[in-house]
C-alpha cells in the first residue's frame, strides 16, 4: 500500500490553558500541583445556587491570543452551555462559546521544507477546563480532583488546511511560539497546558470532496501527534486500498502500542444542547478595549525572524530555530547587548546550548545561562583570552552556576597561554618525548603535526594558544 | 390580635422600650408553628435551637442599647430553595434530602446582617416547579383559609406561613408567578421584584433568566421594608443590576392622584366572575382616589404560557444536571457503572413534575428542534416584553387579577398538568418581561382570598408599592385572618 495515491486532510483543535492567577468564573487559584481539591469553592464545585462571575483577565488573554492569530474580534461575544454528564464536570455542563466566539477567521503561516503555507484559523473561543479523574483499585473506583476545573482555556480550531503530519507539527510549534510570545500560557503539552485533538481524512489525489474523517484524541506530545497522524494516515489508506470505507468515529491514540483505537462512533456522538448561559451577560468589546489589547501584543515570531535575518544577517534556518522559542530568542537578543558577533551567539545557541538541553531534558528556564555570560564569553574568545576549547568548559560551568565567564576563567585558571617562551618550552619537551612522531613528520607525514599539537595542548592543560603552538612546532621541527 | 399583627414600626418601638423581647417574637413563631403547622405543613426544617440562641444574643444586644435596623429580631421563614449555611436546604426534593449548604444565599446573608431571625425553611413545589405545592417530595402545604385547598405554589409554604402567623415575614421566589399566585391564594402580599434587583446568588436555579427572590408579608409597608433590605447589586451575580436602590418607604405616600392605569383585556378573559368582580371593585377604589384606568391590549399574552414552558424548562434541564449523585445529595447505592449511577440517582431523586420539565427542556434544546422551540420562544418573549414597553409609554402601572381563580381543592388538578399550568397565565407574561409586580388582597370569593396584581416598569418598584399601599389603606382585606 502507499499513501501517495491519497491526499491527507488534517484539521486541529488545540486547547491552551491561559495562565491567569485565578479561575475563569470564581476566585480560586489556578496554581498547578496543589493537594487535590484544595483550590475549590462552592462555585467551581457546582454547588446548588452558585453563579459564575467572569474573570476579565481571561477575556484579555483570549483577545490577545486571537489577535496574534490574525483573528477578527467581534463587538459582542457571549457564553453558552455545553451540556454533558461526566464526573469531572461538576455542573454537568461546560461554560463555553458556541456562535459568538472571541475570535474568528484568522490564520498563521508555517514553513515545511522551506515552503511557507498559510493555515486558516476558523475560530478561537474561551471556555472552562474540567477536573481530573484518577482511576484506582484496578478500575473499580475513580477519584476526582476539581483543582483544575474552571481554569480558563482557549480552544483554537484550524481549517482543514494541513496536508501532512509534518505540517501539523509545524502548525503546533508555531501556535506554541505565538502563545509563548503573547505570554498568555505556559503551553506545555506534557503538563497539559496545551492539548491537541485532530481530524484526519484521506481523499484520492485531485478529488474535491473530503473523505470520511476520524477524530483523534489523547496525543500528549508533539511526537505523539505526528505518530498518531502517521498511523491514522496509514490505517485509512489501507482501508481505502482494500476498497473499504473509513468509519466516522472518535479514536484514541495509544502511545505505548503506537496505534489508534475506536472510542465511540458517530451514532454515539453527544448532542450537547448548546444554549446561551443565562447566568452571564454578553461581553461588549469596544474599540478602546481592542486597541488596548492590540497594543500589548509584542513582536511575534515571524517578525522577529525577519528582523534577525535583516538586522543581524542570520541565516534563515538559524533565525527560524531561535525564534521558535521565546526564551531562546530573548537570550539571543540579550547576548547581543554584550557582543556584536550575532553569528557566534547563534552558533553557541544552536550548537552547545540546544545540544545540552536536548541531552539533559532541561528547559532553558532551568539552566542559569544569561545573555551577559554568553556575550562576554564570545568576547573573551575573540580577544584570545580563552580558546574555543576552553570556552566549552566555561560554557558548561555557566549553564550550571550562572557565574560570569571572567570569574570562571580566573577561578579555574583557564586563561590561554599566549606567551611564546612558555609554549616553546612545552613544544621542546613534546618534541623530545615523541621521536617517532617527529620522525613521521620529517618523513613527510604532515598529519603527525596534529598529534604533536594535541600533546602540547595536553601538557598545557588545554591552555596553550593552539595557533601559537602549531607555529612554534613547525619552527622547531624545521631545525 | 396576635403579636405578629403589630406593625413593624410598633414592634421596633416596643423592643426599644423593653416592652417586648426578641425571645418573645421568636417564641410566638414557634408557638404558632407547634399549634398549627401539623395542619398547614408550611415548614420543612425548623431552626428552633439556632433561632432561640440568636434571639438571646439579640436581646443582649438590645440591653446594651446598640443601634439596630427595622428588621431587627423579626422572625423570618426562608423558602427552601435558598441556601442557608449549615441549615438543611432540600428544595423540597428527595434528591437534596441530606444536603446541608456550605454558604449563605446573598438574600439570606442580607437578612442576617439586618438581624432578622431565621425560624426555618419553607415547603415548596420541588425545585419550585408547580403552582399548588402538591409537588413537594415531603408533604403538601394546605391553605390556611381552607385546609382542603392548595396554598398555591411554588412558594406555598412561604405564603401559608405568613397567613397562619407562623413567621413575621418570609422570602419566596418567583419564576412564573411563584410568589404572586400563592400570595393571592393565601390572602397575603407578595412582591416579585424586577429581574436583577435582588441577587440570585444562593437561590437554587430553576430558570435562571426568570428567577427572582421577593418578600411575602402581611401588608405593603412590610414588603417595602424587606425589599429595602434585600435589594441591590451583588458582584457574585453577573445578572444583578447595578442600579441605585431608592427609598421604598418614601414611596408610600398614599397619593395616586392622576395615576394612569392600564387594564389588559386579555387579563379579564376567562377569569372567574367573582375574581373579576373583586378586581373591578378594586379599580373603583383606585378611581375614587384620583387614578384613571383604561382597557388596553397586550396582544401576545396568549403565547406567554407556551413560550414560558419552553424557556423555563430548557434552562431547568441544564440547571438541574448538576444533581448527578456524584458530589452531594442522594446517590444510588447499587449502581454498577457510571451511567447507572446517573440514571438511578436521578430517577430516585426527582419527582414526576421535575422529570416532566427536564424532559421537555431537553427536547426543546435538542439538535434539530432548537430553532423551532427554544429560539422561537425567545422571539415570543421579545414580543411580550415589547407589549409591556409600549403600554408603559402611556401608563404608570398595569393592573389585573393575579390568578384566574381562587385556591382550588387539593388533588383536583394533579392529573392535569396543562390546566395546572394555566393558573399562571396572568403572572407568566410579567416574568417573561422581567418587570416588577405585586399581589395584594382585594377581596374574597366564597371565603377565599382574591389577589390584585399591580405591575410596574422595570426597576419602578416604588410605583408598584405606592399604588398597592394606597389601595390597601382604603380596604381591610389584608387585615382578615383565617380561622385556624
Amino acid at each position: 500500500m502507499s499513501t501517495s495515491k491519497y491526499e491527507t486532510v488534517i484539521g486541529l483543535e488545540v486547547h491552551v490553558e491561559l495562565h491567569t492567577k485565578t479561575k475563569i468564573f470564581c476566585g480560586c487559584s489556578t496554581e498547578f500541583g496543589a493537594p487535590p481539591n484544595s483550590h475549590t469553592c462552592p462555585v467551581c464545585l457546582g454547588h446548588p445556587g452558585v453563579l459564575p462571575v467572569l474573570n476579565r483577565q481571561a477575556v484579555d488573554y483570549a483577545m490577545k491570543a486571537a489577535m496574534a492569530l490574525n483573528c477578527e474580534i467581534g463587538d459582542v461575544s457571549k457564553f453558552d452551555r455545553k451540556n454533558y454528564f461526566y464526573p469531572d464536570s461538576p455542573k454537568a455542563y461546560q461554560i463555553s462559546q458556541f456562535d459568538q466566539p472571541i475570535g474568528e477567521n484568522g490564520y498563521i503561516d508555517i514553513e515545511v521544507d522551506g515552503v511557507t503555507k498559510r493555515i486558516g484559523i476558523t475560530r478561537l473561543h474561551l471556555e472552562e477546563d474540567a477536573g481530573k479523574l484518577t482511576h484506582v483499585d484496578g478500575g473499580y473506583a475513580s477519584l476526582v480532583d476539581f483543582n483544575r476545573v474552571g481554569t480558563p482555556l482557549v480552544e483554537i480550531v484550524s481549517e482543514p488546511d494541513l496536508s501532512s503530519p509534518e505540517e501539523a507539527r509545524a502548525y503546533l510549534e508555531k501556535l506554541r511560539a505565538i502563545m509563548q510570545y503573547c505570554d498568555v500560557s505556559d503551553v506545555k503539552m506534557e503538563e497539559g497546558s496545551m492539548r491537541c485533538d485532530a481530524n484526519i481524512s484521506l481523499r484520492p489525489q485531485g478529488q474535491k470532496e473530503f473523505g470520511i474523517r476520524a477524530e483523534l484524541k489523547n496525543m500528549n506530545s508533539f511526537r505523539g501527534v505526528v505518530r498518531g497522524l502517521e498511523y491514522e494516515q496509514y490505517r485509512q489508506a489501507e482501508i481505502l486500498d482494500d476498497g473499504g470505507q473509513v468509519v466516522q468515529e472518535t479514536r484514541r491514540w495509544d502511545e505505548a502500542q503506537g496505534k489508534t483505537f475506536s472510542m465511540r462512533g458517530k451514532e454515539e456522538a453527544h448532542d450537547y444542547r448548546y444554549f446561551p448561559d443565562p447566568d452571564l451577560v454578553k461581553i461588549h468589546i469596544d474599540q478602546d478595549w481592542k486597541d488596548r489589547i492590540r497594543a500589548s501584543i509584542p513582536e511575534l515570531p515571524d517578525a522577529r525572524k525577519a528582523r534577525y535575518a535583516s538586522e543581524y544577517g542570520l541565516p534563515d534556518y538559524d533565525a527560524g530555530v531561535i525564534t521558535s522559542s521565546k526564551p531562546l530568542a530573548d537570550l539571543f537578543e540579550s547576548s547581543l547587548g554584550y557582543t556584536k558577533d550575532a553569528k557566534a551567539v547563534s552558533n553557541w545557541i544552536m550548537g552547545d546550548l540546544l545540544g545540552y538541553l536536548n541531552s539533559s531534558g532541561l528547559e532553558l528556564a532551568e539552566v542559569k545561562l544569561s545573555g551577559q555570560g554568553l556575550g562576554e564569553m564570545i568576547n573573551l574568545i575573540e580577544k584570545g583570552t580563552i580558546s574555543s576549547k576552553i570556552a566549552k568548559t566555561v560554557f558548561k560551568e555557566m549553564l550550571q552556576s550562572g557565574k560570569l565567564p571572567q570569574q570562571i576563567v580566573e577561578e579555574q585558571g583557564l586563561v590561554q597561554i599566549s606567551d611564546e617562551g612558555a609554549i616553546l618550552a612545552i613544544v621542546k619537551e613534546v618534541v623530545a618525548n615523541n621521536p617517532a612522531s617527529v620522525q613521521d613528520y620529517k618523513a613527510g607525514k604532515d598529519k603527525a603535526i596534529g598529534f604533536l599539537v594535541g600533546q602540547v595542548m595536553k601538557q598545557s592543560k588545554g591552555k596553550a594558544n593552539p595557533g601559537l603552538a602549531n607555529k612554534l612546532l613547525v619552527e622547531v621541527l624545521k631545525d | 390580635m396576635t403579636l405578629f399583627d403589630l406593625r413593624l414600626q410598633e414592634i421596633h418601638n416596643r423592643l426599644s422600650k423593653k416592652e417586648l423581647s426578641v425571645t418573645d417574637l421568636v417564641g410566638e413563631a414557634f408557638a404558632k408553628i407547634s399549634e398549627r403547622d401539623e395542619r398547614v405543613g408550611a415548614y420543612l426544617t425548623l431552626n428552633e435551637e439556632g433561632a432561640r440562641a440568636e434571639a438571646a444574643r439579640l436581646d443582649n444586644k438590645l440591653a446594651g442599647g446598640e443601634a439596630r435596623g427595622l428588621l431587627f429580631g423579626l422572625p423570618v421563614g426562608i423558602k427552601d430553595n435558598m441556601v442557608t449555611e449549615g441549615l438543611r436546604t432540600t428544595c423540597a426534593s428527595q434528591f437534596l434530602s441530606n444536603y446541608d449548604p456550605i454558604y449563605d444565599a446573598t438574600a439570606v446573608a442580607k437578612l442576617k446582617q439586618a438581624e432578622a431571625v431565621t425560624i426555618g425553611k419553607l415547603n415548596m413545589d420541588e425545585f419550585a416547579m408547580g403552582g399548588s405545592n402538591e409537588n413537594s417530595s415531603f408533604h403538601p402545604v394546605r391553605n390556611p383559609w381552607d385546609l382542603n385547598r392548595v396554598p398555591g405554589g411554588s412558594s406555598g409554604g412561604s405564603a401559608a406561613a405568613v397567613a397562619a402567623g407562623e413567621a413575621y415575614f418570609t422570602l419566596g421566589s418567583d419564576t412564573g408567578g411563584s410568589i404572586r399566585q400563592p400570595a393571592s391564594y393565601c390572602g397575603v402580599v407578595g412582591l416579585k421584584p424586577t429581574y436583577g434587583l435582588v441577587s440570585r446568588y444562593g437561590l437554587v436555579a430553576f430558570a435562571s433568566s426568570l428567577d427572582q427572590i421577593g418578600p411575602i408579608t402581611k401588608n405593603v409597608e412590610d414588603s417595602a421594608y424587606v425589599l429595602q433590605a434585600i435589594a441591590g447589586h451583588d458582584h457574585k451575580d453577573s445578572t444583578s443590576a447595578n442600579v441605585d436602590v431608592p427609598d421604598y418607604l418614601a414611596a408610600l405616600t398614599g397619593d395616586i392622584k392622576g395615576l394612569r392605569i392600564a387594564v389588559p383585556k386579555e387579563y379579564l378573559e376567562g377569569v372567574d366572575p367573582q375574581v373579576k368582580a373583586s378586581v373591578m371593585e378594586a379599580l373603583k377604589v383606585l378611581e375614587g382616589m384620583g387614578a384613571v384606568w383604561e382597557e388596553v391590549s397586550l396582544p401576545h399574552t396568549e403565547y406567554a404560557v407556551a413560550a414560558y414552558y419552553l424557556l423555563a424548562s430548557s434552562e431547568a434541564s441544564s440547571n438541574l444536571s448538576r444533581f448527578d449523585g456524584v458530589r452531594y445529595g442522594v446517590r444510588s447505592d447499587h449502581a454498577g457503572n457510571l451511567l447507572d449511577l446517573y440514571l438511578e440517582s436521578r430517577s430516585q431523586g426527582f419527582g414526576p413534575e421535575v422529570k416532566r420539565r427536564i424532559m421537555l427542556g431537553t427536547y426543546a434544546l435538542s439538535s434539530g428542534y432548537y430553532d423551532a422551540y427554544y429560539l422561537k420562544a425567545q422571539k415570543v418573549r421579545t414580543l411580550i416584553k415589547r407589549d409591556f414597553d409600549q403600554t408603559f409609554e402611556k401608563y404608570d402601572v398595569i393592573i389585573g387579577p393575579t390568578a384566574p381563580t381562587t385556591a382550588f381543592q387539593l388533588g383536583s388538578q394533579v392529573d392535569d398538568p396543562l390546566t395546572m399550568y394555566l393558573n399562571d397565565i396572568l403572572t407568566i407574561p410579567v416574568s417573561l418581561a422581567g418587570v416588577p409586580a405585586i399581589s395584594v388582597p382585594c377581596g374574597f370569593a366564597d371565603g377565599l382570598p382574591v389577589g390584585l396584581q399591580i405591575i410596574g416598569k422595570a426597576f419602578d418598584e416604588s410605583s408598584v408599592l405606592r399604588v398597592a399601599h394606597a389601595f390597601e389603606a382604603q380596604t381591610d382585606h389584608h387585615k382578615q385572618r383565617p380561622a385556624l
